[in-house]
């Protein structure tokens, strides 16, 4: 599993506003990549191209190339929603199905794709999608509650585990800890560097230190002003985004110089 | 939207190793959208979904056309021999005084109701102990949906005690055209008048305005509220100056679909009022409204009254779309902007 | 009121800073008291005897003189307001429970009066002047009944949810998760406001004239056939889908869009999300939405009376003949008795007991809603 992502000329749009501006970027596989900067920047909105999200918001498109392993996932024929079984995401926000217990959330994912599971083998995934979540052990005894029961930082490791039943080659977060305490945050940390041995992670956060302390490589967004495109200042090895950068604006940002 | 061409300018002048072209963004949703695979179950269920959509549309067509086809009999006859139509004068002068007593019965429905109707609203939301206030609100959803052929059954067994209070009315307030008693002195024996129907009617959209007006006072912003109340504002205060103001376009809206269940309503008016001809005084008995004319006289017409009677039921439907549409541009106009 | 003003010049001490002088907490119901009491004297000086309308309105206007008038004089003007607004409002609402309340006691204790089991079981047919005579005189038992309205109503509701409730809740679908706000979503939308202002007399009429048009051009001269129960259900569909359609988009609105986003990025195509994901999660809030509008056309006596005719009775054919329904029993009953004059009476029992029958049902169909919308919905979230 896992596979190397190219981004090559990717200005993304909303409507008639250009919101990024050609970004160029390869991700290795099986590495964590950061995307950091202000808000507003499009650190976001680059992830979400990145397994074909953003066009769930009506007018949202883009021109460029984003290459899995040499395809393009915008080439022509290709099918959004298998691209996004390729690539899972983990959002912001805690968001497990509400109707569904813990162990329905888990295997959400691959029985909404018509994909038949004998029992054993639902029990088998679910045990290796909550132990790859490092959840298993919390709830194991109660696999059949709802998952909203959870506290927020197990619900977002559910979601984790949700989206790796799926067995995906890249895992995206979008600010995965930022309404988590501490605690909970540390946890998800820790589980980000084991997801590293099997998937190429891409982390969108606003925290510097949490992208200092889990990525390989740190890529900088910045925007000129409201209304301007984000674009990306730079992309290199996290230890030279933190200690020794090669651009003054990368620098500003980090020191805590702003603008 | 002025940044939007600002933006498409500053994208080739900035300091990017791409020079894009600047006509680009129209290009790319289109290309985007070609590119897109759609799957067979997307194609079926969102063509379902739109088939059901489409169909609204068509029903409502429809019922503007079958009632004009069904009209056309009355149409002719109005054209080639006015004298056909019932009164003998033509469609106009028959429909006439129905729709005057159709408009006067909802307006006093909403006369009598709005205020009360604010009164309870107001009640259940700020000034009832706070145990009760939710069984309050309850019980006022439940008397909204009591069938309209109960108020009128209910209608009628009190139509008879109201003999007493009209002679009072007419004795005292008969100088008032409407209170105005029969030449010889007389209000209606029966109580069935035009007035009690309206009092009905008033009473039937009461817990309908009263439920809409509770759902927009409840949601109030309470730092508003609570903003008031700091200031040192009295109860009262608080709610002229948090309350009020936030519910004005919901409270309009309201009123404006109960008068709307007031013009349409036939039930209560048909069993209640014993028709005649137009009078101004509504304690005795005569006048008519839409709603309760078609009610009276459907099951026994045929022919020519039939289309009669469909066309009348036209000229309702044009009445009340005309409200609706009048009440929307007032909510419109009046509704808060922002927050 | 002149004992009012003696309680007002108790206690003139001078208020501490933080305490203003306040009217003791039984005022306002000590004056209520003495305004019921002063009003009814006037009615007996005014009007000669005792007069219950004239009491309560006398009483609310003495009352509300009389709060403001004490409030003002011992408490200062901005308190005397506050309370009178409080007096007034309330006033509105006792007085406004009056007929609310007096509807509801005249239905249970006339229909509970005249209903029995054998109303239920039964229809009129075979129905005479003469037995609703017997019974008047007391010679006979309440003869008749209105089974056959009650088979009317299940059938034709059932019909009218059969035709609107898809309708409505793909109607709801399109305009939330596929209009992306379109110039289409946004007629349909306004059509949608347009058709809850239909009158429901000028639904009955559309769906008449809807069949007799057909019925003309498929039998000439047939134009009777037109009146089935089936005309009716199309009648009440007309007034149930634009309540189905805003319940439901009300509901599908208040499902997170965060829900959407992670079954979209397990990849699970649209429709699926919507089936799977977005209607489980909503279920509860459609039923109950559904429940309401049921209960709004179960009640409904014009459209039915132009449409479906007035059956004596039983009829299980939705297609063919007329049926009766428990709105237009009623209305039947009441206006065209079965025997005239004073027998007339029996008719109208019957009508109290068919309207007791359909208050309860519309009663229960409210509280079911409540339920399913408390039961169903998805366990507490965050």
């Amino acid at each position: 599993m896992s596979k190397q992502i190219d981004i090559k000329d990717l200005d993304i749009f909303y409507g008639d506003f250009r919101a990024v501006d050609g970004v160029q970027m390869q991700i290795k596989p099986r590495s964590v990549t950061a995307f950091i900067g202000p808000s507003g920047c499009g650190k976001s909105t680059v992830l979400r191209t990145l397994n074909r999200m953003h066009e769930v918001i009506p007018g949202a498109s883009v021109s460029g190339e984003v290459l899995m392993d040499g395809n393009d996932i915008y080439g022509a024929g290709v099918d959004p929603v298998n691209v996004r079984r390729e690539v899972g995401m983990v959002f912001q926000r805690a968001n497990p199905f509400p109707t569904m217990s813990i162990k329905e959330n888990v295997l959400a994912g691959v029985r909404l794709n018509n994909k038949r599971l004998s029992k054993t083998e639902a029990d088998d995934l679910t045990e290796r999608a909550l132990r790859g979540a490092n959840l298993w052990n919390e709830v194991k005894d109660r696999l059949n509650l709802p998952g909203s029961g959870l506290s927020g930082g197990q619900q977002q490791r559910l979601c984790i585990a949700r989206a790796i039943a799926v067995e995906p080659e890249v895992l995206l977060m979008d600010e995965p800890c930022s309404a988590l305490d501490p605690i909970s945050t540390l946890a998800i940390e820790d589980l980000i560097n084991d997801l590293k041995d099997k998937y190429t992670v891409v982390i969108v956060t606003h925290n510097m230190q949490q992208a200092a302390r889990v990525s390989d490589k740190t890529a900088f967004f910045n925007i000129a002003g409201t209304g301007k495109p984000g674009k990306l200042i730079e992309f290199n090895e996290t230890s030279t985004i933190f200690s020794n950068p090669d651009k003054e604006e990368t620098e500003n940002y980090i020191s805590g110089r702003f603008g | 939207m002025p940044i939007s061409t600002q933006t498409t300018e500053s994208g080739p002048t900035g300091p990017g190793s791409t020079p894009e072209p600047g006509q680009k963004p129209p290009q790319s949703p289109a290309a985007g959208q070609q590119k897109a695979v759609v799957r067979p179950g997307d194609r079926i269920f969102s063509a379902a979904t739109l088939i059901a959509g489409i169909l609204i549309l068509v029903i409502l067509a429809g019922v503007a056309l079958f009632l004009l086809a069904q009209s056309k009999d009355t149409i002719t006859a109005q054209i080639s021999d006015p004298s056909q139509i019932t009164g003998g004068k033509g469609f106009f002068s028959y429909v006439w005084p129905l729709v005057i007593g159709t408009l006067i019965s909802a307006a006093i429905a909403l006369i009598v109701a709005t205020p009360f109707s604010l009164g309870i609203a107001l009640f259940t939301t700020h000034m009832a102990p706070r145990k009760l206030a939710p069984v309050l609100g309850y019980v006022i959803d439940l008397l909204a949906a009591i069938p309209s052929v109960v108020y009128g059954l209910w209608g009628i067994a009190l139509a008879g005690n109201l003999t007493g209070f009209y002679l009072w009315l007419s004795k005292w307030f008969g100088w008032i055209p409407i209170f105005a008693p029969a030449a010889d002195g007389s209000v209606s024996q029966t109580g069935r008048t035009l007035l009690t129907a309206s009092l009905v009617l008033s009473i039937m959209i009461l817990p309908i305005i009263t439920s809409l007006t509770r759902e927009i006072f409840l949601q109030t912003p309470r730092l508003q509220e609570e903003a008031a109340l700091a200031l040192g504002a009295t109860r009262w205060e608080m709610i002229r100056m948090a309350v009020l103001p936030f519910g004005k376009s919901g409270i309009v809206s309201a009123t404006m679909l109960g008068l709307g269940r007031a013009l349409g309503e036939t039930m209560a008016v048909a069993m209640i009022l014993s028709p005649g001809v137009l009078t101004a005084s509504l304690v005795v008995s005569g006048n008519q409204t839409i709603a309760s004319e078609i009610a009276q006289n459907f099951p026994e017409a045929a022919g020519l009254r039939l289309s009669e009677l469909i066309t009348v039921g036209l000229v309702l439907f044009v009445i009340t779309l005309l409200v609706n549409m009048g009440a929307r541009a007032i909510v419109a106009r009046t509704s808060v902007k922002g927050s | 009121m002149t004992t009012m003003n003696t309680t007002t010049e108790a206690a003139v001490s001078k208020p501490a800073k933080l305490t203003s002088k306040q009217l003791p907490k039984a005022t306002p119901w000590i004056i209520a008291v003495a305004s019921i009491l002063v009003a009814i004297v006037i009615s007996f000086i005014a009007f000669g005897g005792f007069n219950i309308p004239v009491v309560a309105v006398l009483a609310g206007l003495i009352n509300a003189i009389a709060v403001f008038a004490v409030s003002a004089s011992y408490e200062g003007r901005r308190k005397a307001v506050d309370r009178i607004a409080t007096t007034i409002v309330t006033s509105t609402f006792v007085l406004a429970c009056v007929p609310l309340i007096s509807l509801l006691w005249l239905t249970v204790s006339k229909g509970g009066a005249a209903i029995s089991g054998d109303l239920l079981t039964r229809t009129m047919l075979g129905m005479k002047g003469v037995l609703d005579q017997q019974y008047i005189a007391g010679e006979a038992t309440l003869a008749g009944g209105f089974y056959h309205a009650i088979v009317g109503t299940v059938l034709i509701t059932l019909a009218a949810c059969v035709i609107s409730i898809p309708i409505g809740v793909l109607t709801a679908i399109y305009l939330v998760e596929y209009s992306n706000k379109n110039r289409l979503g946004k007629a349909i939308t306004f059509l949608v406001d347009v058709m809850t202002g239909i009158p429901s007399i000028v639904a009955g009429l559309f769906a008449f004239a809807l069949f007799s048009t057909i019925a003309n051009v498929l039998l000439p001269g047939a134009a009777g056939i037109a009146k089935t129960g089936f005309t009716a259900a199309v009648a009440l569909s007309v007034l149930m889908i634009p309540i189905v359609v805003r319940n439901t988009e009300e509901i599908l609105r208040l499902v997170p869009m965060d829900l959407r986003e992670a079954s979209y990025a397990l990849g699970v195509p649209k429709w699926k999300t919507i089936v799977k994901i977005v209607l489980p999660t909503s279920v509860s809030g459609i039923l109950s939405g559904v429940t309401i509008a049921i209960a709004r056309v179960i009640g409904e006596t014009a459209p039915i009376m132009v449409t479906a005719g007035f059956a004596k009775t039983l009829n299980w054919n939705l297609f063919s003949g007329w049926m009766s329904t428990l709105p237009t029993f009623i209305y039947d009953s009441q206006l065209r008795p079965v025997s005239p004059g004073a027998a007339a009476l029996a008719s109208s029992e019957r009508a109290w007991a068919a309207a007791l029958v359909l208050v309860a049902l519309v009663m229960v169909l409210n509280l079911f809603a409540r339920i399913i919308a408390k039961v169903l919905a998805p366990k507490a979230g965050r």
